[in-house]
């Protein structure tokens, strides 16, 4: 690396000797460069990120091992992308992290980020204690981005003006499924409950999106059993000769969809069910907001520059921290990023312009700081289509379709 | 060039009834098939298939030598660019491109290459003749589009997730400005007389039209189409005719090339070609453009005096780079 030269920060330039074939090696660190750059001033961006963790079932398969870095990992390849634009504009942005245990102090964690001068900070924590950050920050310069909470009612009745969303909430995914069912003609649904808040949570998504679109539930069914041990040696074969069963005698159905967030059950139903059907919703046919195997639209890169960095498959929560980042690195390089008004009001604006692999801008709807975007609709292995689908019209954009539209939200930002 | 003339003559009362007048030169049109990983050789006069060749994998960006003798294709999924040899029909070589390469472009003179590394944040620059690598400069992220300015000193290259526009002086390989444009820009085409630079935004939806010397935006100019989503209105590939007079925009899944006045700066028309329609190539006559629709496996071709989409020409599997020869 010796002879790497820097040139007032304007990046670097590697001339090598012709003869000399060693192209790999010119990858300088973005970061390093700045550092080294002394002569032109540098703003500091600061980006916080708490990470409350939570105590999780074990998931059925062992694919589904939720992996520790998950989030920041998307979160730091951002700000490698944030970094290296940061180059040209003279921006350097850093990620502070604050892990806090299961009954750990959120709150502290959230004090001592706004103490260091965060001002926009990723939030992966379960509604109850993103409302209670929501309200400690509440009247600061600080706008929190919510990566990992699904619920509705963050973005209807407990919307908080200074939380945009970057996670899609359960009406989208719901929404998103529902219209490729219905684009596919699969109107009639045989639904699978579980027994947790969280199940009739996208129960009532799944509803409201047949109620949208045209779907039929023919019957709810409710998988009563509670979770206990996760492997035992007998399991698959009780398993093959109780979900038939348990599926017998349905009234006629295209699709058998289930609802059961944590686990307990759903990966057990495809090809066990009594009728040969398709299993979506949580299991299946899933709608989330990337797959691993994502390639359209440019995604190649990114899933490239992520495995490269993370050394695993890029996951929707870490997408979902990417682009909080990337939105931030977005406004920065347009409006001055030391003004929190022009920022907050930019970040909120159609003048946003995000690029996120999705094939148009995404864009954060102003009735609820909801994330506009599209929805990946995927089977195990690959994504199998994106949601808007065809022939869902919408005045205004094709993806607000997708969740909770301006004419029928309960958010009032105070 | 008399051979070809008498060809048009023939051709030209073959095409009396209905058709253009005398359309073109017959040149040779090559096509990158992304997906079929093969070049599609047509004949411009006749629109015949000559031949398929198979390449390497994902083909995008091509370009011919300044000779007309060889096809530079990047492979962008083999890391490398191989080369053509157009007489042969055959695969004679490759150039050290680095990881990734999409496109690329030559200097006046022939050589150097410039290619975009769109994993690496990187621009290479590859001698022809000794096929080694004189530089590499670092640049945004996800840079695509290479423009090269034609008095041979400035390159300029745009950097999809970066925004911008760098602006690369060819001698000492310095950035001297980085000029930020709309999300996701693609591509970056001077014109002839060196004093613009039309870059295309495809998440934006936007075209910056730039001035050479002050590396300042003069218009960034949008689009509206009846009946279009603006969310499917996405720039790509752009050309401009030598007299800078017209500007050809391919806007992806709008499924429509833009003409656009290149004097006002005012969006003329809009001509319906195929599906997701990604890069366009004139003839050097400036009578034909061809135009890569990556989903309708098709070439449209768009006749120029007249403005008119003439044919659809099956090709194979995710048509995205075009070049067509100098004779």
């Amino acid at each position: 690396m010796k002879n790497r030269r820097l040139r007032n920060g304007r990046g670097g330039v590697l001339a090598l000797p012709a003869l000399l074939l060693a192209p790999f090696f010119a990858l300088a660190a973005p970061q390093e460069q700045v550092e080294a750059d002394t002569t032109e001033t540098i703003t500091a961006i600061p980006l916080g990120y708490i990470k409350q963790e939570v105590k999780r079932p074990i998931p059925l398969s062992r694919l589904n091992a939720e992996p520790g870095d998950i989030g920041v990992a998307g979160a730091e390849i951002a700000l490698k992308d944030n970094n290296t634009t940061g180059l040209f504009t003279k921006q350097r942005f850093s990620l502070e992290v604050e892990t806090v245990p299961v009954g750990g102090n959120a709150l502290a964690a959230l004090d001592k980020l706004m103490q260091n001068g965060n001002r926009f900070i990723l939030v992966d924590a379960p509604a109850e204690i993103l409302l209670q950050l929501a309200d400690a920050a509440k009247g600061k310069d600080v706008l929190l981005f919510n990566v990992r909470a699904t619920d509705v009612s963050l973005r209807q009745e407990n919307c908080r003006a200074n939380v945009l969303h970057t996670a899609p909430d359960r009406a989208m995914l719901a929404d998103a499924l529902a219209q490729y069912l219905i684009w596919k003609k699969w109107p009639r649904w045989l639904v699978v409950k579980g027994v947790f808040p969280e199940d009739r949570a996208y129960l009532e998504a799944l509803h409201r999106a047949a109620t949208r679109f045209g779907g039929v539930i023919v019957e709810e069914r409710e998988f009563a059993e509670t979770p206990g041990a996760r492997r035992s040696d007998t399991g698959q074969l009780q398993i093959q000769r109780q979900m038939p069963v348990f599926t017998q005698g349905a009234p006629d159905y295209d699709v058998l969809v289930v609802a059961d967030e944590r686990e307990v059950f759903g990966p057990y139903l495809p090809y066990r069910t009594w009728d040969p059907r398709p299993v979506a919703g949580t299991a299946g046919l899933q709608a989330m907001s990337w797959h691993p195997a994502h390639e359209q639209w440019g995604a190649t890169q990114m899933q490239n520059r992520f495995q490269r960095s993370a050394k695993r498959f890029m996951l929707p929560v870490d997408y979902q921290a990417w682009l909080a980042v990337r939105a931030v690195g977005e406004a920065a390089s347009r409006v001055n990023p030391a003004d929190f008004a022009a920022m907050n009001a930019f970040l909120r604006s159609d003048k946003l312009e995000l690029a996120a692999f999705k094939g148009q801008k995404v864009t954060f709807r102003k009735w609820d700081g909801q994330l506009r975007q599209p929805i990946i609709v995927a089977g195990p292995d690959m994504p199998v289509s994106m949601s808007p689908q065809e022939g869902f019209l919408h005045q205004h954009a094709a993806a607000d379709t997708l969740g909770i539209d301006e004419p029928e939200s309960k958010c009032k930002f105070e | 060039m008399e051979l070809k003339s008498l060809g048009c003559t023939i051709l030209g009362a073959a095409f009396l009834l209905g058709g253009p007048a005398c359309p073109a030169l017959a040149y040779t049109v090559y096509v990158s098939n992304e997906k079929g990983n093969s070049i599609t050789v047509l004949d411009s006069a006749t629109f015949e298939i000559l031949q398929t060749i198979p390449v390497g994998q994902r083909p995008r960006g091509i370009i011919l030598t300044k000779d007309g003798k060889h096809l530079l294709i990047c492979a962008s999924d083999d890391d490398t660019i191989q080369v053509l040899d157009v007489a042969k029909r055959e695969i004679v070589g490759d150039l050290p491109s680095g990881p990734d390469p999409e496109l690329l472009n030559l200097h006046p003179s022939g050589s150097p290459v410039y290619v975009a590394n769109e994993d690496d944040n990187l621009l290479t620059v590859i001698d022809l003749d000794s096929k080694t690598v004189l530089a590499e400069v670092i640049v945004g992220v996800e840079p695509e589009g290479v423009g090269v300015s034609p008095d041979g000193k400035t390159v300029v290259v745009t950097s999809e997730t970066t925004n911008m526009a760098h602006f690369i002086d060819t001698e000492s390989f310095e950035l001297t400005d980085n000029v930020l444009v709309g999300s996701r820009p693609r591509f970056a085409e001077f014109t002839a007389d060196g004093s613009r630079v039309w870059v295309t935004s495809e998440v934006a939806g936007v075209v910056s039209v730039i001035d050479a010397k002050t590396r300042k935006i003069i218009k960034t100019i949008g689009f509206a189409i009846p009946g279009v989503q603006p969310e499917y209105i996405q720039p790509v590939g752009v050309r401009v005719t030598k007299d800078g007079a017209k500007v050809f925009v391919a806007l992806g899944p709008a499924n429509r090339v833009a003409v656009i006045d290149g004097n006002t700066l005012e969006v003329e028309t809009y001509l319906l070609v195929g599906h997701r329609v990604w890069q366009l190539a004139l003839t050097p006559d400036e009578k034909l453009l061809f135009t890569t629709n990556g989903n309708s496996n098709d070439v449209s071709v768009i006749d120029v005096p007249n403005l008119k989409v003439i044919k659809s020409i099956p090709v194979g599997s995710a048509p995205w780079g075009v070049a067509v020869s100098p004779e």
